[in-house]
């Protein structure tokens, strides 16, 4: 890399694409992306159309992954269901990060009492382990897959605040930092122009890992009949359909559970590469 | 040593007072009139006044908070909206089955969790390693809820070791639900174990213990291993929320006569009294819990104190 100039950017790639598994982690989110997008033209059948004469079949050519117990394409329910647990993991991470991101900016720049109430808050939110807390919010807002998605966003908000407000405090002090201040530039600019673009590492780190947690939480919500309701073809929720047929029909349980297993590892394994590839002890 | 539990103890009493303040803040939040609820659908208006009444319900929020907080002191935690028995009661028959789940799943994977974690680091960079963490990554990964089915399909239906579901007592039923809900918890274990034990390895004492001439083995289980687990005593500590919270879904999954079912039950019933308690009884544990790993991590590792 002689005749290159060396970016932060260059030398994550270096660091990132050693991890083959990572890379193949990274690999498998995009097509499952992809599939999503286009699971209309992907899909071999309608994920809501039933076929009371190709009840619970087992895989076949026509049927890749069987049908349910009223004869739905299990492939293409999958498939749809990909679309809802990627925009609920999003959405519910993405909620989480912008609240946490934000308490943690103003609870490292300003410090004080605001600082003391917002860790203390953060401290009790804590306090509930995560999937009890949003078995609480769902029983406030009501059972279905958009509270789910603020269910599980507020219990991300918390790790957001402290990585950030964490790295605040370190960089507030920078020269850099101080450079702006003297120049008159307003706390606004400061925390948010100056101050989060370097904060923002670690918390893209914990970003892709959350999103895997959110994904398996939800989908155990939707499991427990807390979140997506039937007919919907969430992958938690067609697992909660398949319990009454265990031993009946072993493939109404296996396929939706690999498709949550190996979205969420992937995601975890992605985000895991990311963490390597982001610490600057690891060259 | 006493100093430092006194001030850890203190320090819990604002955690627990918000949370008794958000939990008694819960009735609230809840949409529709907790009284309407209680009376019921088909009450007219006069009795929903007069049940209001008798919750205290027309009564300021800081008036119903004493009282609320009154009776708890007293272990009135009110009575079930379904059953009309008092929820110490129910909570109460439905506690131990729990608690066994909880205490089994926590002991095999401290086990397994410790274990692996350490041959890991013992194998650096082998397969062993490897495996061992390919293995544990996708305990993490896996709904605690599939692996329970997976379960349940093989073990219990087609193989008919075990019982399928329901708990009487026997040990033979305990197995499937522990191991399901302490796979994520082993995961989590070995991988802290792991990354513990690396860290102690580079220490320089270790290669005074090695350049002594003594056996690799005596070096990693009698001065690497014993300095490995400190930060995995806090780790352990922790996972007891994690527990606590699986034990919902794993006992949904197997008919678990715990509180977990309880809660989810309650949950689609709208039985509030139910669900106050048990969230004020499971931060309650969460909190006592992390206070005792806190005063355990003190008694091992002395520099704590001094802090």
């Amino acid at each position: 890399m002689a005749d290159k100039t060396v970016t932060p950017f260059l030398i994550f790639w270096h660091k990132f694409k050693r991890q083959k598994s990572a890379l193949v982690a990274g690999i498998f989110i995009l097509l499952l992306v992809l599939a999503a997008i286009f699971a209309p033209f992907l899909a071999p059948y309608d994920p809501y159309a039933t076929d009371y004469s190709q009840a619970m079949m087992p895989p076949s050519k026509e049927h890749w992954a069987g049908t349910d117990v009223f004869g739905r394409d299990i492939l293409s329910r999958i498939l749809y269901g990909a679309r809802i647990s990627l925009a609920v993991g999003l959405s519910s991470v993405a909620i989480g990060a912008i609240v946490g991101v934000t308490l943690g900016l103003l609870s490292g720049f300003f410090g004080g009492f605001l600082d003391e109430l917002i860790m203390r808050t953060s401290d009790v939110l804590f306090a509930f382990p995560g999937i009890l807390l949003a078995i609480a919010v769902v029983a406030i807002l009501g059972p279905g897959l958009v509270n789910v998605v603020f269910a599980v966003a507020i219990f991300s908000i918390p790790t957001f605040a402290r990585i950030v407000r964490g790295n605040t405090l370190a960089i507030k002090e920078s020269l850099y930092v101080r450079a702006a201040r003297s120049m008159g530039a307003s706390n606004n600019r400061i925390m948010f122009v100056h101050i989060m673009p370097g904060t923002l590492g670690g918390a893209i780190v914990y970003f892709t890992l959350r999103i895997g947690t959110s994904i398996l939480t939800a989908s155990s919500l939707s499991f427990l009949g807390l979140g997506a309701q039937p007919p919907t073809p969430e992958w938690g929720a067609m697992l909660a359909e398949s319990r009454d047929y265990i031993g009946v029909a072993d493939h109404l349980t296996i396929f939706p559970g690999i498709a949550i297993f190996l979205t969420v590892l992937a995601f975890n394994i992605f985000g895991d590469g990311l963490r390597a590839a982001f610490d600057p002890k690891i060259r | 040593m006493l100093q430092y539990f006194l001030r850890r103890c203190i320090s819990i009493i604002p955690v627990l007072l918000v949370v008794s303040i958000l939990v008694f803040l819960f009735v609230h939040l809840l949409p529709g009139d907790p009284a309407r609820i209680v009376a019921g659908p088909d009450a007219d208006e006069a009795t929903i006044r007069q049940v209001r009444i008798e919750l205290g319900l027309d009564k300021s929020f800081p008036e119903q908070y004493l009282t609320y907080m009154g009776r708890l002191f007293r272990g009135d935690l009110g009575k079930s909206l379904r059953s009309k028995l008092p929820v110490a009661q129910e909570i109460a028959l439905r506690y131990p089955p729990t608690l066994y789940l909880a205490a089994a799943s926590m002991a095999w994977s401290i086990l397994f969790g410790v274990f692996f974690g350490a041959y890991a680091a013992m194998h650096r960079g082998k397969w062993q390693d490897y495996t061992a963490m390919v293995v544990a990554v996708s305990g993490i990964s896996m709904p605690q809820f599939w692996l329970g089915l997976l379960l349940i399909q093989l073990f219990a239906v087609h193989l008919g070791w075990f019982p399928v579901t329901g708990f009487t007592g026997k040990w033979k039923e305990l197995v499937l639900p522990s191991l399901t809900l302490g796979a994520t918890v082993a995961a989590i274990i070995a991988r802290f174990t792991l990354s513990s034990f690396l860290d102690v390895l580079q220490e320089e004492y270790i290669n005074t213990a090695r350049a002594k001439g003594l056996l690799e083995r005596v070096v990693m289980w009698k001065h690497a291993f014993r300095n490995a687990l400190i930060p995995v005593v806090t780790m352990v500590g922790l996972q007891f929320g994690f527990l606590l919270g699986g034990s919902v879904v794993v006992e949904t999954v197997f008919a678990w006569p715990g509180l977990g079912r309880y809660m989810i039950e309650s949950v689609s019933v709208r039985d509030y009294p139910v669900l106050q308690a048990l969230l004020l009884l499971y931060s309650f544990q969460f909190v006592v819990i992390n206070l005792l790993v806190d005063m355990l991590y003190a008694v091992i590792n002395p520099e704590i104190r001094y802090k």
